[in-house]
């Protein structure tokens, strides 16, 4: 929770000069939008904070993002299968990518960076492939299975803003995450792993194995997340769908309290980190900024966050050394 | 009489505070070139910041120091960082080895000062003269080596050559013998006299009594943060400086009886490392029994270690086997633990600990796993456990949430091995157990360890320190490049004996 409180505050922030400066930041469809966005890209950032918890890294969620993303109407239109067949096909395809990344990384001991990187291009073009390089989408059709993304809850006395069905499964895995690596053996092994892997293998922490578990989930949630993707927006096209969604992700992850160094993570800052990157982009085209802009803002922010961040470590990293330097 | 030697650096009432701590109060001390300076006292005594303050990496609160120019007046300086006390003639060679790994033994050595010509290094004058700072400390390295490859041993001779190399007039020694075998800890007993006579100050912290009392000219000792005791040569007795260390008499262990009728617990058989394809090792370790592995560094003991613990994998099928409770053990370190196998590595800092996480999570790490019901921490039990375990460790302070970084060696060595004494294992294999760590808290592990033994447990250790091996071990295996050069029971054990064999002696009783 401590780790979560600066992105909350950027958040809030960032949240108040949208609120005066963006004229129609605070309506009920533009809150909708955005909790909807922020939620699907929490599914990515909470997978690639569980790679990263282990001092790993994942370059392939666009890619992963995008091979589901097309292949689900692709299987579903062009193939005739059922929504019952495609999603555990596709959900099985994405769990396989993240299997071959942590066996590679783990047991031929190649570096994550370089594995997930290939990966990245490795997708995109299976997947440019598959389709003939063209656009994929359910025309028309498929909206018992498309509302997983696209319904929307009322509340009882609140007229314009509805809750969008993405946050259910955002919500459900941050809590299951955060339980996870809190209260189970196996995410205090986790966390063990990503701060002294050495350490945790003398200790009898089955390192290996976490590992590989974890970027079977970072893989798996990158391709749920590419399906409700395609679900929302309803047809993509392979040559530019996902593209930087995994530095959304990974942004997300480090400006929720993800060190890079491995060890260290928070759910819930996760989440703020993922809302904010979305109210980041919402704000800078409503305040009428060129969204040309966008990834200068965005990058601005996020040095600015890591450098703050980094800097408050020292502080207290020097602080505790006075502390404890009576050796 | 060294008290005629002249004074290079004087410390008046020198104190430091830590966020209102008193980590250091009020010391006077002289330090004269050509004399040995030894500094002892527990952990947590002000060893290190009495060290740091000398060489420039913190400054003092209180007091003064007083630096001889070079007409031999003391001049009052103040030290703000290294360079000013490299500038002073002032040398301090770290506990910790702070080698970069990537460079070359000549490159670490002039690292920062790389004798250059035309704007490129010189590196043939580098390795020459690196070559002469190396055989100053007796290691016969080609300078072209890279550091990481280097045993740690080799790696602190290195560090010392190197302050060597900076012409210091005051030599400053962190616990220098540490990690050494007792040949090289005697060879740089040996330098460090050789420095005296050149005129060189040498100051160092020991926990090696044995070190101080057959070199150093005078003793300061320190008990939380005080001067209690200056003694000069002569006028000092180990039972005398104990005393002041501790401000109490330390018990003298007995040697347990030995339990040679019970039944074997581990039995080792033809095992080979992957580096060490030529000498099989096989031995037997029975219930109760504590098995010293002796031998100078290299010798193969770690290999030996880490091999049963399945840390690295034994060389190929043919690798040998090891059996616990009549059932081989096979696998990773991680199913080994499982059986009840537990490993207390070397090097604490890279392999044992989690140094920015708390001693609960540190201390709590390996029974988690025995104690979770599906899986789920169970975090009542896990603070009663942390609890019980600092108190059985004498851990000090008693902090569960302190960052195991914070605290001194002997307490951060007592929570890794606490971590193992909290399952109960069948094997307690320990690297080094007490290598950086304080009488008082030696004294706490040896007991812990005879303890679990007692209880029937198979214990393993490996120790540079011949006086750990002999006052431990039920039974000496002595190690000689890879291959069990001999046994001997305790009760036939001596330092002699076991150098004999260490050093490639036959057996010759």
């Amino acid at each position: 929770m401590k780790k979560a409180l600066g992105i909350i505050g950027i958040f809030t922030a960032i949240f108040i000069v949208a609120s005066v400066f963006g004229e129609n930041f605070l309506t009920g469809i533009n809150l909708m939008q955005l909790t909807q966005r922020a939620s699907l890209y929490s599914i990515l950032a909470l997978g690639a904070s569980l790679v990263i918890v282990t001092g790993g890294i994942d370059l392939s969620i666009g890619s992963v993002v995008c091979l589901s993303g097309i292949m689900t109407p692709w299987l579903l239109v062009e193939k005739e299968w059922t929504p019952m067949q495609v999603i555990p096909t596709v959900l099985a395809v994405s769990a396989f990518i993240g299997l071959c990344h942590g066996l590679l990384i783990t047991k031929l001991r190649l570096q994550p960076f370089l594995v997930t990187l290939c990966g990245l291009l490795l997708y995109r073009g299976l997947a440019r492939w598959l389709t003939g390089d063209q656009s994929q989408g359910f025309q028309g059709e498929f909206e018992g299975v498309r509302s997983i993304a696209l319904a929307k809850f009322a509340i009882p006395g609140i007229e314009n803003y509805r809750i969008p069905s993405t946050v259910i499964p955002a919500i459900v895995l941050a809590v299951a995450i955060g339980l996870f690596l809190s209260r189970t053996v196996w995410g205090r092994w986790l966390l063990a792993t990503g701060r002294n892997e050495s350490a945790a293998r003398y200790s009898g922490v089955p390192t290996a194995r976490l590992v590989t578990l974890s970027y079977v989930a970072c893989s798996l949630l990158a391709g749920f997340g590419g399906m409700l993707f395609i679900f929302d927006i309803g047809s993509a096209q392979p040559s530019d769908f996902g593209n930087f969604y995994e530095l959304y992700a990974i942004a997300a992850a480090v400006l929720g309290g993800c060190s890079l160094r491995g060890g260290e993570a928070s759910v819930i800052g996760v989440l703020f980190g993922a809302a904010t990157l979305q109210v980041l982009r919402n704000t800078i085209t409503l305040v009428g900024l060129s969204s040309q802009l966008e990834f200068a803002v965005i990058g601005t922010v996020l040095l600015v966050g890591v450098a703050a961040d980094e800097l408050i470590r020292r502080f207290s990293a020097r602080r505790l050394e006075r502390l404890g330097a009576r050796t | 009489m060294p008290s005629e030697q002249p004074v290079f650096l004087r410390v008046r009432g020198v104190g430091r505070r830590y966020a209102g701590v008193t980590a250091l109060a009020d010391i006077d001390v002289d330090v004269r070139g050509g004399e040995v300076l030894a500094i002892v006292g527990e952990n947590g005594a002000g060893k290190s910041t009495l060290l740091k303050i000398l060489s420039g990496v913190v400054q003092p609160s209180d007091g003064d120091l007083q630096v001889a120019d070079a007409s031999g007046a003391l001049q009052s300086v103040v030290l703000d960082g290294v360079r000013d006390a490299t500038k002073a003639g002032i040398a301090l060679v770290h506990q910790e080895l702070n080698l970069a790994e990537n460079l070359d033994v000549a490159g670490s050595i002039y690292l920062g000062r790389e004798p250059s010509r035309l704007g490129l290094l010189d590196l043939a004058a580098m390795r020459r003269d690196a070559r002469k700072w190396l055989a100053r400390v007796g290691l016969d390295i080609d300078p072209g080596t890279l550091c990481g490859t280097l045993p740690i041993a080799q790696r602190q001779l290195v560090e010392i050559a190197k302050a060597l190399s900076c012409e210091a007039r005051i030599l400053i020694l962190d616990e220098p013998t540490s990690s050494l075998s007792a040949r090289e800890a005697d060879r740089l007993l040996e330098i460090m006299a050789e420095l005296r006579g050149r005129g060189v100050a040498v100051v160092f912290v020991s926990h090696h009594l044995d070190e101080v009392m057959r070199i150093a000219d005078r003793v300061v000792v320190l008990r939380d943060g005080h001067k209690t005791g200056e003694l000069a040569r002569g006028a000092y007795d180990r039972a005398t400086v104990e005393r002041l260390m501790v401000g109490r008499d330390l018990a003298r262990v007995e040697r347990r009886a030995s339990r040679a009728d019970s039944r074997v617990r581990l039995k080792v058989e033809g095992l080979l490392s992957a580096h060490r394809k030529k000498s099989p090792v096989s031995f037997e370790v029975r219930a109760g029994e504590i098995v010293g592995l002796a031998g100078l560094v290299g010798a193969g003991r770690t290999e030996v270690l880490e091999a049963i613990a399945g840390i690295t994998h034994a060389g190929g099928r043919d690798g040998g086997r090891v059996m616990l409770d009549g059932t081989e053990l096979v696998g990773a370190s991680f199913e080994r633990v499982r059986r009840g196998v537990a490993i207390v590595p070397e090097d604490r800092a890279r392999n044992g600990l989690f140094l920015e996480d708390p001693v609960s999570m540190n201390m709590s790490l390996a029974w988690l796993d025995r104690s979770s019901r599906a899986r789920l921490v169970d975090g009542r039990g896990e603070r009663s456990l942390v609890g019980s375990m600092i108190a059985r460790m004498q851990l000090r302070p008693a902090q569960p949430a302190r960052r195991v970084q914070t605290l001194s060696g002997g307490n951060q060595q007592k929570a890794v091995i606490g971590r193992w004494l909290a399952v109960d294992p069948a094997v307690l294999l320990l690297d080094e157990p007490t290598r950086g760590v304080d009488v008082g808290a030696r004294a706490e592990i040896h007991a812990e360890v005879r303890r679990l033994a007692d209880a029937g447990s198979a214990v393993v250790f490996a120790s540079s320190e011949l006086e750990e091996v002999l006052l431990l071990a039920d039974r000496i295996i002595v190690m000689h490049e890879g291959a069990i050069a001999g046994e001997l029971a305790a009760h036939e054990a001596s330092e002699v004996a076991i150098m004999h064999l260490a050093t490639g002696g036959t057996h010759a009783s």
